[in-house]
């Protein structure tokens, strides 16, 4: 097929499934903290609430579109272009699979593979710093100039040490290639451990995924690192002065921003699309076998509902999961979606943590949180990237 | 229409990079923008240099980039912070009013 | 496409470096030249220096106009005030940097006739891995003492920022 037919093809699927995936991801958030604080979160619109995200854009889109009086009109408008586009541009490097060939065409399951993958994103992510610098400051108005400077403090403060811990696992891979870090870490130890760069000898890269992990959150302003645009401190920090689509703008680029580095962690350090262990002993059953446990369990609380309203949505997901998991049986469609289970179970584990550390944990403050990037994270991430080094150079 | 580009276009390029970040060097009055225009001079510079290493096919060009980038890094640091402090005590931005030491 | 590619970047270099000399509010300067490095970004991976396309992202834009920003925002000062210049230097200013820019341009067309082109791909020596080995090889000398000037840089912007607790 014409290449630019199949580009134009792959971006069109990943750019629908992220979107998507923007839109509930927000769902889960809502939900996933409404439960850990005891409640229900959205409930009421559509079947158990699905239909929430759905009635939010609507809401967005149809809210009055301010332009306030004194602000900077160019750089106002062009904060949030700036934020949703470099924050979805990263996506494009993240290998979802491996080559796969369906209808006669062969492909990677990835839009593009740069032998400089690495250091594209976080060119990439260095430069989001721009979207919350340019609203803050053009905002004309104290609480998002104070919350604009805070933030670009703290996302360059983290960069470094985020830099640091993907430089541990370069070593090991030997490459910026994101397709040949997945590629690196496709052996199995002994036959059934999996070498990713988590567990990979000769230095378990443990260390680096934390400090990775914590720099992240950083990066992505969510909390406990998300001062600039607290809510109970700033206001809404430096997107006060937003409305409407604009402020919709910056609210999907958080969620893209989340997005990107957990598919960045997972590519470097969990090892992508490869399964945990071989095919050999059974893992292509792991997906179909996980789908119909949560159907069972959606159906069994479907003959029991808690709320009346779920007299059917229960009983339906229950169905529903177990067609899905009917779907991963069937051999033909097994080389494409195995690999993808694989990636979104490992992402969405790590979202879910990202959602879980929201619900549970205070925000630091301002001082504390310089303070731990430079007299903490920054020297573990140095020390660890000499331990790493050492170890790749003895062995 | 032929795929390549003269070598030539690249030197201009960056040869008129250069005399941009003289101008603004030269005519600005702000400290701040003084220090741009001297980035500006750098970059045109790297400029040369990658396009010499693609002419020469050598790497060597590009590793005088990247000295020339990280040297960059160190001036602007240092340079920010003399104008924080100049700030701090003139409560000025303009090199014209940094005068007191002139005759 | 290549000559479409490269006419593009670089007349939104051009205009950048215009904007950069001449906008008076110094946020505007900033973000214009943050558009001319950007622009040199996709100008450099033409040239086949990927590594260093990458980090002109990371280091300049993404580091040091970030620093640049954040001074100006710290600092304020809103527009430049108009402030007498030296006459001499607008006389003789504009026509002696043009005289520059004409004898450079010769001296660049005569010394690489347009014969001597570039090429998407031509070089594809630009990887990482040799630029890596270049510093640690060749250059490590200068490697070190950089990193040192870094430590230098460091320490000097430290003590000019500190605020003795009175």
């Amino acid at each position: 097929m014409n290449f630019y037919l199949l580009a134009i093809i792959k971006a069109a699927v990943v750019l629908g499934v992220l979107m998507v995936s923007l839109l509930y991801i927000q769902l889960v958030e809502r939900k996933v903290i409404a439960h850990i604080q005891v409640r229900l979160g959205p409930y009421r619109v559509g079947p158990h609430g699905l239909l929430q995200p759905i009635a939010d854009t609507i809401k967005l889109l149809t809210k009055e579109d301010l332009l306030p009086p004194g602000v900077h009109r160019f750089y106002y408008i062009l904060a949030p272009f700036l934020a949703i586009t470099l924050s979805l541009i990263s996506i494009s490097v993240i290998p979802f699979g491996p080559e796969i060939s369906a209808a006669g065409v062969s492909t990677y399951m990835q839009l593009t593979d740069l032998n400089i993958g690495v250091i594209f994103v976080l060119a990439i992510s260095s430069l989001t710093v721009y979207g919350v610098v340019l609203a803050g400051w053009s905002s004309n108005s104290k609480y998002p100039l104070l919350g604009a400077l805070r933030s670009s403090a703290q996302m360059i403060g983290y960069e470094l040490p985020l830099g640091m811990a993907v430089a541990s696992v370069l070593l090991l891979s030997n490459s910026l290639s994101l397709r040949a870090i997945v590629n690196g870490q496709s052996r199995f130890y002994g036959g059934f451990f999996p070498a990713w760069n988590l567990f990979r000898g000769p230095f378990p890269q443990v260390f680096s995924f934390l400090i990775f992990l914590v720099a992240v959150f950083a990066e992505t302003n969510r909390v406990p690192f998300d001062l600039p645009e607290a809510e109970s401190e700033l206001v809404a920090g430096f997107h006060t002065e937003y409305s409407s689509m604009k402020f919709a703008g910056f609210f999907m680029a958080e969620y893209a921003n989340m997005i990107t580095v957990t598919c960045m962690a997972t590519t470097l350090f969990l090892g992508g699309w490869l399964p945990l262990w071989p095919a050999r002993y059974g893992s292509n059953y792991l997906p179909a076998a996980v789908f119909a446990f949560f159907g069972a369990i959606a159906l069994y609380h479907g003959f029991h509902p808690a709320h009346d309203r779920d007299r059917w949505s229960l009983k339906a997901f229950g169905l529903i999961l177990w067609a899905i998991a009917a779907v991963f049986l069937i051999p033909a469609v097994q080389a494409i979606l195995l690999p993808l289970f694989w990636f979104l179970a490992k992402t969405g584990i790590l979202l879910l943590t990202f959602i879980w550390v929201r619900g549970t944990l205070p925000r630091f403050r301002y001082d504390q949180l310089m303070r731990f990037a430079w007299s903490f994270l920054f020297p573990a991430a140095v020390v660890n990237l000499l331990i790493t080094g050492l170890a790749v150079a003895l062995v | 229409m032929q795929q390549t580009v003269p070598l030539a276009w690249y030197l201009i390029l960056g040869a008129v990079l250069f005399v941009l970040g003289v101008a603004g060097f030269l005519f600005r009055r702000n400290i701040i923008t003084m220090f741009m225009s001297i980035e500006l001079m750098l970059n045109a510079v790297n400029l040369s240099f990658v396009a010499f290493s693609y002419h020469l096919r050598r790497i060597d060009g590009q590793v005088l980039a990247f000295f020339v980038m990280v040297v960059a890094a160190a001036e602007a640091a240092v340079g920010l912070a003399i104008i924080l402090t100049v700030f701090k005590n003139r409560a000025t931005l303009q090199v014209d009013d940094v005068s007191s030491m002139k005759d | 496409m290549e000559p479409v590619i490269f006419l593009v970047f670089a007349v939104f270099a051009v205009v950048c470096g215009i904007l950069v000399v001449t906008q008076t509010h110094p946020i505007s300067s900033a973000l214009s030249l943050i558009g001319v490095m950007g622009s040199l970004a996709v100008i450099y991976l033409m040239l086949g220096a990927q590594f260093i396309a990458a980090a002109q992202v990371i280091v300049y834009a993404g580091s040091i106009m970030v620093l640049f920003i954040f001074v100006i925002m710290l600092l304020n000062e809103g527009q430049e005030r108009k402030t007498r210049g030296s006459r001499i230097a607008r006389l003789l200013g504009a026509p002696l940097l043009m005289a520059l820019l004409g004898i450079v341009s010769y001296v660049i067309y005569r010394a690489f006739p347009p014969a001597l082109n570039v090429q998407f791909g031509r070089f594809t020596g630009g990887t990482a891995e040799a630029l890596g080995k270049a510093l640690f090889t060749t250059y490590l000398w200068p490697f070190e003492i950089t990193s040192v000037l870094v430590l230098i840089a460091i320490v000097g912007a430290v003590v000019l920022g500190y605020k003795e607790l009175d």
